[in-house]
Order: structure tokens, then C-alpha cells, then sequence
């Protein structure tokens, strides 16, 4: 039988105390990693939502500001749809400072007889887009052909299957990685099949026409030149472009850049707050328990035991209570978390992208490697004042 | 094997934190002999425990010097200083002394395991069936008697093979026959293995086996 060993048979012995200890640790670890998950996950959220939009810029009519919330649309998948002169983006090109320019076409299809689900149709121009078409070729090697479709991660339709909408046959021919926002409920075309799909929808009754032509889009994203500042580009194309708003992803971003420092500041407070708390409980506990065990480990003592030797079997038994509260108290988040996420990312109404499995592993471990640590250091002074005691004093004071 | 006592005294503060103390143990000089049994009697309070703790390596004095074949026990680390009380010293404290998670085998075993050494699996079966344990070898020592417990801490300190044993009342719990059968143990241990016994004792039974007998009042160190 080794030190170790006397440890946990010292563990068990008391199971209330051991159970007390680890349901503390496992506190310090759901509030870490559950903390530490969702701040990631909106952090994540966030980085994707700005990845995805990938432009500095993007044009779209004036009149779209009072149609439909433009951060509702990429946050939330709210449908909308605006039209304006596919002209705009040729304008947008000449303007100093521009480096590259791409045009979206959107198409809110209906929930009724004609489509399959209510969703945000988004045609892109495969040569010249650089926000979605990265995003889509990681998923398809090829160009999405006529009437083909590649959809968000949560448009429930598979590979293979066709979707209707305004009862055109669209063929799934991939399913994007997820970007959590409201991106993910989208369904990406090229434009050929979007001239197609808003011409079936003006069949149906769903008027998309504007005064200027037939050849129509939604919005150019506009990527400024490196060296150029972005206000001033801002500012040449909207003294050059009529009925066009040219609105900047960063300050769209802003609100949800806002919110997001505001839940991370709340969470990072409660974790505080948890492990201040459980600190203290912890410091206490320990300090207790080495009193009542005053006598036992003066009887170590007495037969050989030595300080060092007394100190490891403590923080042994600290370490070993910190390891089941940190494995129990992660695996108890990642259980209300992963499973849920859906749910959190509705409550939050923010981009809300959960880690993938290696980072979350890795943050798993670190919170165990933390609460050990934490559970070892809080034993640490009680253990130093019992080995501080000459084992006769400790005997008579243990009797 | 000589254990010396040099000018050893210990002294407490009254009060906290004031510079008023008495002396627990006067200063005095003592020598523990191999092959012998010596006893120490004296009314409780008196300061025989302080003297046998301090003689264990247990309990720093507050001037003097305790020297183990020319060691002074006291001017050694730590480590070296349990290392010492592990492998030369037997201790059998007041009270209860075994670790109620471990079998009473395991706890006769735990010094020599604490540092490695082979197990004195057969010596400790021996003092086992000697002071009357054998059936409650691998009975878990929560679940045992004030008399068998201090019997278990008996044979921890005998099973070791220690040049030194130290008793602080031994038979305090024990009926007369086990009484009895303590003494003589630690008499053939003096007697037969040369080993040096040091008993500390306010029963009167325990004089008849002592080679040389000590007595202690109110700090102060005489031979009877």
C-alpha cells in the first residue's frame, strides 16, 4: 500500500466529506467551462458573422433600411428582400478605393403551396463573390449549376434533395458548415437560377419589379482597397450613388459587438463571484478538516512521516476531490450546454457558434487541470500550519 | 546504542504572547541504555511525556541536546529526523494511535511502507499472535477496541525492530493479564534482542520490569 493509496482510502473512509469537497470543485468547473463555453461560442458567433459578411461595405437601396433590419436578417435569418439597378455595381467599381465589389440578390420565399419551407433566398455571382462563395467551396468543388442549391446547416433539406420554391425544383447539391447566424437558414444560388426563381415569384404575385430595369439586385459588398480608408470610400460612393445607402459592417456589427462584451462582462462576473465564493468555502473546509484530523496525521508523524511526506498525502487527497468535482461539474455543463445550444442561441438572440470538439476538449482539460490546481493550493495552508506543529505538540493537541 | 540527554528542558509560555514561561521539564541529563527497561513514574502533569516526546525526536526542547549515537537528533532536517524516528524508534503514544482506514496488519506495516523498506510481514505476524491480535489481523482498525487498538500500536512499534521503544502509558487501557503480557514483551525485548525500552507509567505493576527506574515531579528528574 502506498502514499497514494492512504490517500484514497482516506477519501473514501469519509464519503459525505470527499462527496462535499468534489460538489464544490464541481461548482468552480461548471462555472469555468460553462462560462468559458458560451463566451467562446458568442465570440465564435461573432467571428464567423464577420467572416461571412467579409466586406467593408455593403450598397444596398435606401429604401431597405425601412423594409427590413439589416442585422436582423444576417443575426436572426429574418426573410426580406430589396431590390435596386444591377447597374449599381459597376458604378461601384469605378470609385477609387474599391478593390472588389460583388452583387447579392435576396428572395424571400413563401410558406405556403409553393415552397417547400420559408426561407432567405440568396443569389451570388460565383466569379466575383468573395463573402459566401469561400464559404460554399469548402463544402462544393464545383459552381453551384442552374438550379442548384446549397443550403445553410439548418435548412432542413439533405443532399440530393430537391426543395420547391415558388414551385421551381431545386436540387441540394451541398449543406454549408455552420456560421451560427442566421446565415445557416439560408439557401445560396447562383444568379442564373435567381432570375429564374424571382421570375417564377412574380408568377406567383410576389412583385419584385423597380422602375430602372429588369436586371436586379439586392446588395453589393464592397471590400476597400488595403491603404485606403474606408470612410472616404464610404463617403465617394454615396455621393455617387443615388437611392443607394452604403452601410458599414462594422457599425452593423456593433450592436451585437456591444451585447457580446456585455454578456462576457456578466458571465466573467458570476465566475468571479463562484470562485470567490467557493475560495473561501474551500480554505474553510480544509482547514477544518485538518484540524479533526489533528490526531492522525500526528500519528504519521510519529512513526516516520515526514512534513513533505504529510503535505503530498494532503494535497493528494485535495487534488484527487478537485479532479472529481472538475471531471463531474465539466461534464455536467458540456450536458446542459451541447445538447442545447440551439435553445441558448434563441435565448441570446446573438451569433452564437459553439467550439469545435478539439478546442472544447482542450478547454475541458484546462478547467480540470484549474479546479485540481485550486482544490491542491486551497489544502496547501492548512497543510503548512499541520507540518509546522512538532508531532508531540500535535499528539496532545489531537488527544 | 546510546541516546544521550544533555541539559534537555522544555519550557511553555503561561500566556500567549508574553515572555512569562515555566519550565514543563527542568534541565537534566539522561541516558537510555541498550538491554534495559527504564521507567518513568510521576503524578500526571509533571512533564513525563514532555521528557519522552523530546527523547523521540518528537517535541523540539527548549535547551539541551538529545544525541542518538553521537546524533543530535535536533540539529538534524526534517526528513532526516523521520527518517531516524522511522527506522531506529518504536513510539507508542498516549491514546489511540492507529489509522482507522487501514487492517490492523497494514498498520503494523505502514512505517517500514512509508519509506520503502522490505516488510516485516513475519515479524508482524509474530507480535500479532504474541499480544493476542492474530484474529483480528485483517480487521479494519476502526472497528476495534480501546485495549486492542493501543495492543495495535504495541506491535507497530515492536514489529519495526527498533533499537529505541518508547511507551507513553502502554497498559492505560488494558485489563491485568494484557498488562501483563505488554510488560513482559517489552521486558524480552531489553532482556533477549538488547533493545532499549523506555516506559513511561503511573501504574505501580509496571516497576517490577523495569531495570532502572525514574521518577518525575513538577519538571524535576530523580532515580529511585
Amino acid at each position: 500500500m502506498k502514499r497514494f493509496s492512504l490517500s484514497v482510502r482516506s477519501l473514501l473512509r469519509k464519503p459525505g466529506r470527499t462527496a462535499a469537497l468534489a460538489l464544490l470543485t464541481a461548482f468552480l468547473a461548471l462555472a469555468v467551462f460553462g462560462g468559458s463555453v458560451v463566451v467562446l461560442s458568442l465570440r465564435n458567433g461573432l467571428n464567423s458573422l464577420e467572416a461571412r459578411l467579409g466586406a467593408d461595405i455593403i450598397l444596398v437601396p435606401s429604401e431597405a433600411q425601412s423594409k427590413v433590419s439589416f442585422q436582423n436578417m444576417f443575426l436572426q435569418g429574418t426573410t426580406g428582400a430589396f431590390y435596386m439597378d444591377a447597374s449599381v455595381l459597376d458604378k461601384a467599381l469605378e470609385v477609387n478605393g474599391v478593390e472588389k465589389a460583388a452583387p447579392q440578390t435576396f428572395l424571400a420565399s413563401l410558406k405556403a403551396d409553393c415552397c417547400s419551407v420559408k426561407i432567405q433566398v440568396i443569389g451570388i455571382d460565383p466569379e466575383t463573390d468573395f463573402t459566401v462563395q469561400p464559404w460554399i467551396s469548402r463544402s462544393l468543388a464545383r459552381e453551384l449549376g442552374n438550379m442548384d442549391v446549397a443550403v445553410g446547416c439548418k435548412v432542413e433539406a439533405g443532399v440530393g434533395e430537391i426543395i420547391r420554391i415558388y414551385d421551381q425544383r431545386c436540387k441540394v447539391v451541398a449543406q454549408l458548415e455552420s456560421t451560427g447566424t442566421g446565415l445557416d437558414t439560408a439557401v445560396y444560388c447562383s444568379m442564373d437560377t435567381m432570375n429564374a426563381l424571382l421570375k417564377a415569384a412574380e408568377d406567383k404575385g410576389v412583385s419584385h419589379k423597380i422602375e430602372s430595369g429588369d436586371q436586379v439586385i439586392s446588395a453589393v459588398y464592397v471590400k476597400v482597397r488595403d491603404g485606403y480608408s474606408i470612410d472616404t470610400v464610404n463617403s465617394q460612393l454615396t455621393g455617387r450613388l443615388r437611392k443607394v445607402t452604403a452601410v458599414r459592417t462594422r457599425s452593423m456589427l456593433t450592436g451585437v459587438s456591444d451585447s457580446l462584451a456585455g454578456i462576457s462582462r456578466t458571465v466573467t462576473a458570476l465566475i468571479v463571484a463562484v470562485w470567490a465564493l467557493a475560495l473561501v468555502i474551500l480554505l474553510l473546509a480544509y482547514a477544518l478538516i485538518i484540524r479533526e484530523r489533528n490526531r492522525e496525521f500526528a500519528v504519521l508523524r510519529l512513526i516516520g512521516a515526514s512534513r513533505r511526506m504529510l503535505s503530498g498525502m494532503v494535497l493528494t487527497e485535495s487534488a484527487l476531490c478537485g479532479l472529481l468535482g472538475g471531471l463531474a461539474g465539466t461534464g455536467l455543463a458540456a450536458l446542459a450546454l451541447f445538447p442545447f445550444a440551439q435553445l441558448i442561441e434563441s435565448a441570446l438572440n446573438l451569433p452564437y457558434l459553439m467550439p469545435d470538439a478539439g478546442t472544447a476538449l482542450l478547454l475541458a482539460a484546462g478547467t480540470v487541470l484549474l479546479t485540481v490546481m485550486v482544490a491542491a493550493l486551497s489544502s496547501m495552508a492548512a497543510a503548512c500550519r499541520l507540518s509546522r506543529v512538532d508531532p508531540g505538540t500535535a499528539l496532545r493537541e489531537g488527544t | 546504542m546510546n541516546l544521550n540527554a544533555e541539559g534537555l528542558s522544555k519550557q511553555y509560555p503561561r500566556k500567549t504572547g508574553t515572555a512569562n514561561y515555566f519550565y514543563a521539564v527542568n534541565p537534566l541529563d539522561l541516558a537510555v541504555r541498550s538491554g534495559e527497561v527504564a521507567v518513568l513514574t510521576g503524578r500526571s502533569g509533571s512533564g513525563k511525556t514532555t521528557l519522552l516526546n523530546m527523547l523521540a525526536g518528537l517535541l523540539r526542547p527548549s535547551e539541551g541536546t538529545v544525541r542518538l549515537d553521537g546524533v543530535d537528533l535536533y540539529a538534524l532536517s526534517d526528513n532526516d529526523l523521520s527518517r531516524l524516528r522511522s527506522e531506529k524508534t518504536g513510539v507508542v503514544p498516549q491514546g489511540g494511535s492507529v489509522i482507522d482506514t487501514l487492517t490492523v496488519l497494514e498498520n503494523i506495516l505502514l512505517p517500514a511502507q512509508l519509506y520503502g523498506r522490505a516488510l516485516p510481514v513475519d515479524a508482524a505476524q509474530q507480535w500479532l499472535e504474541r499480544l493476542g491480535l492474530a484474529p483480528l489481523r485483517d480487521v479494519r482498525a476502526a472497528g476495534l477496541s480501546g485495549g486492542e487498538r493501543r495492543r495495535v500500536a504495541i506491535a507497530r512499534a515492536l514489529a519495526q525492530d527498533p533499537v529505541l521503544i518508547f511507551a507513553d502509558e502502554p497498559t492505560g487501557d488494558l485489563d491485568d493479564e494484557n498488562t501483563r503480557l505488554v510488560l513482559s514483551a517489552f521486558r524480552a525485548c531489553a532482556h533477549e534482542n538488547g533493545q532499549a525500552v523506555f516506559i513511561v507509567t503511573h501504574e505501580s505493576d509496571a516497576l517490577q520490569y523495569a531495570d532502572r527506574v525514574y521518577r518525575m515531579e513538577s519538571g524535576q528528574l530523580s532515580e529511585a
